[in-house]
């Protein structure tokens, strides 16, 4: 309580504070790849070689960076509100199924730029639906988002089972996807970006969705810090009560915070479905849904912060992967492991090094 | 009495970025005396005794307790060197009981029930001793403020304090509440305890104090002895000019009614019934006050009056006509303002930047942005006006609220309101708070507001208030409106009215 109120520098509370945190996140997981007989030096190196050193690397990287945004921006609306949005995960499953239908009915007839409007927005309108129930029932019947949205995400796993099993399967084939969309159902990859910067993207799937991220980004900060809407949705998640002094109807605010979330995590399908594999297919989501919780706690709930914050998990991912390749003593669950341990620290412990830090920084001023 | 001060502060100096809150004070306080603190909204009181009680560290200065040099790094270190405080925005457990909030941090061992038991009996003794009757199971949301804060000087008794800080313990009760304090005050006094006091109530120091010492802008600036006083000169000292500690007012005016009340029940959240059966108008031109002891329905009716709250029964007409929809922001769109009765709940988001919350409830207008746009700069635009013409200290728009002063709070929110320029205005407590300077201001714009033929219903438990503003004053005991008097009623009849007594 004493240290907390006494307010500290941007840079520090922005900047400092978490590359902090960040830097004993590495030192503990150094201390536990160690424990296991490796050479934490060699093993960082080669993780940020393998995220960040080619570009194919960059490429991969960025690509996981890109579900993350999406789905860390989900998180954040949620949040801001005062809502607890789990359920990310099962509504960028349903965005799936919203920018396939949009794919497969065009991709036929016109060029991926005319198709990827549309498909943005089928994506953000299923995401959305997926979130809209629970949304209701939290304004409506209070029943609390954080156990509805996890119920829809196992709801919503089935019935895309069972969609691709029985319905948008291709028949008289095995796997439980739909037919491959033609180029006008794609997102083409960004190799022109990469080879900006002289590199190869390779077989990076890379793509258009990230620019649609970033533009999301800047759409969701606007909303969030710049509308009446964003006001009333601020208002709401800081103090309910002075948002009913102020006249800030409940219901509406909820749903629409709640909506706003789903289509961004509706969205993230974009970027797997129609950027990376090209058609769809179960499970797509992979768990990033859930990575976006972390990253909207260690942004901070900031879209500059989920950026910054995906991009870094982003490079864990990637970078994880090919350590676990080049390490065999450091399995996909010791990746697992760095990751919760970079969450723990980043977003859990945030507040840790706070204390220290302001009488640091008194001590500093003082001199 | 021993010749060593309880309390010495050296040259404590304190800085929140640009605000120089504290300026090199020194202060005595002699051993088992009341020592009063006055000063303006935003002086730094608040802000030196949560250097005492190690809520803030000073940036240099030296604290003695009983002629020991002392660091207090926080509050435990306060405790512990015998220094308790009620603040001045209390600092319990809202879904705790009574109970739970005074054995928090003072458990004693990993099992609750000893604790329990043992808390239970200390505070029934407590409550014997000094006559502070509460329920030890009552939920303290549940409870009113003024029992809220029974609770807080409760925890600082319970925990040993010796000295005790009170940091505007009255701005929440009535006069006879208050007196029951100031009894309880002297009690105490007399049993050896010190006590420093924070207040903006000048008759409150005369009455109690043996010193006062007076801050302006971060300085002490003087030191009186109570007897050796006035209020005039304390006023003076205060704000650095003599100020006005009556409001002159005009007769009223009265035009049509602009609000009508009728028959209407309240209930609270758990269904007793709050006000009964109440039938009131208020016309254009007048000021209509609602006297009260704390607790009596006055804040539930504000609240549906003001949309917060569904009545059970019974109708609201303005002017005439029923609302066709009771809520808040229909009513803003009526021409209704309204300052609540609790601003850190209500009126304000303290995390909000204080251009933020200048629009709170009226985000909405064109004025603010068009569309669903928000315009920062005519925000900050607006928010800035409303600072100089309320001198709103400090003068920074993008202040975080809660770094406000108390009395500079409630400022944001009486400016925000009175603004908007309503043609009917609810005002819950409006200068609650507030240093006298100011309450001089606030009061002269409602007064204005009247004369400009708004209609202002006024709901307060400063007796005096309600009895230099009204023009007809209501007495609400136990949800029934019981009587109406003139604004030249004797405190004496009000009081036994409020109390229930006789009509
Ligand atoms: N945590 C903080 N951060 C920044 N400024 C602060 C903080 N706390 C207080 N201040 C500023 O320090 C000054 C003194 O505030 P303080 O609360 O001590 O005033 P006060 O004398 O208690 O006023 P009031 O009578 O209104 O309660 C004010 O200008 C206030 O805005
Ligand atoms: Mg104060």
């Amino acid at each position: 309580m004493s240290t907390a109120s006494v307010p500290l520098p941007n840079w520090i509370t922005y900047g400092l504070l978490p590359l902090i945190n960040l830097v004993v996140a590495f030192l503990i997981s150094g201390l536990v790849v160690w424990f296991i007989g490796e050479d934490p030096i060699q093993a960082v190196t080669l993780m940020l070689q393998g995220a960040l050193g080619r570009g194919e690397g960059i490429g991969f990287t960025l690509f996981y960076a890109t579900n993350f945004i999406f789905t860390g921006l989900s998180v954040a609306v949620a949040i801001h509100a005062g809502l607890f949005n789990i359920g990310s995960e099962g509504q960028a499953y349903l965005g799936g199924l919203g920018c396939a239908l949009v794919a497969l009915a065009l991709d036929n007839y016109v060029p991926w730029y005319v198709t990827m409007p549309f498909a943005v927005i089928g994506a953000g309108l299923f995401g959305a639906a997926w979130a809209f129930i629970p949304a209701w029932l939290q304004a409506k019947r209070g029943s609390h988002v954080v156990i509805t949205t996890i119920m829809f995400n196992f709801i919503g796993s089935a019935l895309m089972v069972y969609l691709l099993v029985n319905v948008l399967i291709v028949p008289g084939k095995m796997a439980p996807e739909t037919r491959t969309f033609l180029p006008g159902g794609t997102l083409p990859d960004l190799g022109w970006l990469i080879a900006l910067f002289g590199g190869k993207i390779g077989a990076a799937p890379f793509n258009v969705s990230f620019l649609i991220a970033l533009v999301m980004s800047f759409v969701v900060w606007v909303l969030i810090w710049r509308t009446k809407l964003g006001y009333e949705i601020r208002t709401l998640g800081i103090s309910p009560s002075a948002a009913v002094y102020a006249g800030i109807p409940y219901s509406r605010t909820v749903i629409v915070a709640m909506l706003l979330s789903g289509a961004m995590a509706g969205m993230m399908a974009l970027n797997v479905v129609m950027g990376q594999s090209q058609r769809l297919q179960v499970e797509f989501v992979g768990g990033a849904g859930f990575v976006g919780i972390a990253v909207s706690l260690m942004g901070r709930n900031h879209p500059f912060g989920i950026i910054l914050a995906s991009i870094l998990f982003g490079v864990l991912y990637q970078g994880g992967t090919e350590l676990s390749f080049d390490m065999p003593n450091i399995t996909r669950d010791m990746i697992v492991v760095i990751q919760g341990l970079v969450i723990l620290f980043a977003g859990a412990l945030e507040y840790m090094f706070r204390p220290a830090m302001v009488r640091a920084y008194q001590k500093f001023v003082k001199a | 009495m021993s010749s060593l001060p309880a309390i010495e502060l050296k040259g404590i100096d304190k800085k929140f970025g640009a605000v120089h809150a504290n300026k090199t004070i020194d202060l005595t306080v002699a051993k088992g005396s009341i020592h009063g603190i006055i000063g303006e909204n935003g002086a730094g009181k608040s802000t030196l005794m949560s250097i005492l009680y190690g809520f803030y560290q000073a940036d240099s200065g030296e604290i003695r307790v009983n002629g020991q040099p002392v660091h207090i790094k926080d509050s435990q270190a306060a405790i512990a060197a015998g220094i308790g405080m009620v603040h001045q925005h209390f600092m319990l457990v809202e879904n705790f009981s009574v109970l739970e909030n005074i054995m928090l941090g003072a458990e004693g061992g990993a099992l609750l029930s000893k604790g329990v038991s043992h808390t239970r009996s200390a505070l029934k003794r407590l409550e014997e001793d000094y006559g502070l009757e509460v329920d030890p199971d009552a939920i303290i949301e549940e409870l009113p403020v003024g029992l809220q804060q029974r609770v807080e000087i409760l925890k600082a008794l319970y925990r040993g304090a010796d000295i005790l800080i009170l940091d505007e313990p009255t701005g929440v009760l009535t006069p006879a509440e208050a007196d029951h304090l100031f009894k309880i005050l002297g009690m105490l006094r007399d049993q050896g305890k010190t006590i420093l006091l924070i207040t903006h109530k000048l008759r409150e120091i005369m009455a109690i104090t043996d010193t006062v010492s007076v801050m302006r802008r971060g300085e002490m600036v003087a030191t009186r002895t109570t007897s050796q006083t006035t209020v005039e000169e304390l006023a003076e000292l205060m704000v650095g000019r003599r100020v006005l500690l009556h409001v002159d007012k005009g007769e009223a005016n009265p035009g049509a009614i602009v609000l009508s009340v009728k028959n209407l029940t309240v209930k609270d959240g758990r269904g007793v019934t709050m006000v009964d059966n109440v039938s009131f108008d208020v016309r254009a031109g007048e000021i209509v006050g609602i006297a009260g002891v704390a607790g009596n329905g006055q804040s539930e009716l504000l609240e549906a009056l003001s949309g917060i709250r569904k009545p059970h029964a019974g109708e609201i007409l303005i002017d005439g006509k029923p609302i066709d929809k009771v809520d808040p922001a229909r009513l803003r769109e009526l021409g209704l303002a309204h300052i609540p009765e609790d601003r850190h709940h209500m009126g304000l988001v303290l995390k909000f930047d204080e251009a933020e919350n200048s629009i709170l409830g009226y985000h909405r207008d064109a004025r603010y942005g068009r569309g669903p746009m928000l315009d920062l700069k005519a925000v900050e635009k607006d928010a800035i006006a409303k600072i100089e013409k309320y001198d709103i200290r400090p003068p920074n728009p993008h202040l975080k609220t809660a770094n406000f002063s108390g009395g500079n709070q409630q400022k944001i929110v009486v400016a925000r309101e009175i603004e908007r320029d309503p043609r009917l205005m609810l005002v819950g407590q409006p200068t609650r708070g507030v240093d006298v300077g100011a309450i001089e201001f606030i009061h002269r714009r409602i007064i204005s507001m009247r004369d400009a033929g708004k209609a202002i219903l006024l709901v307060s438990v400063e007796l005096d208030e309600i009895r230099s503003l009204s023009d007809r004053i209501l007495v609400m005991f136990a949800g029934h409106i019981v009587g109406e008097k003139t604004a030249d009623a004797g405190e004496q009849t009000l009081g036994l009215m409020m109390a229930g007594i006789a009509a």
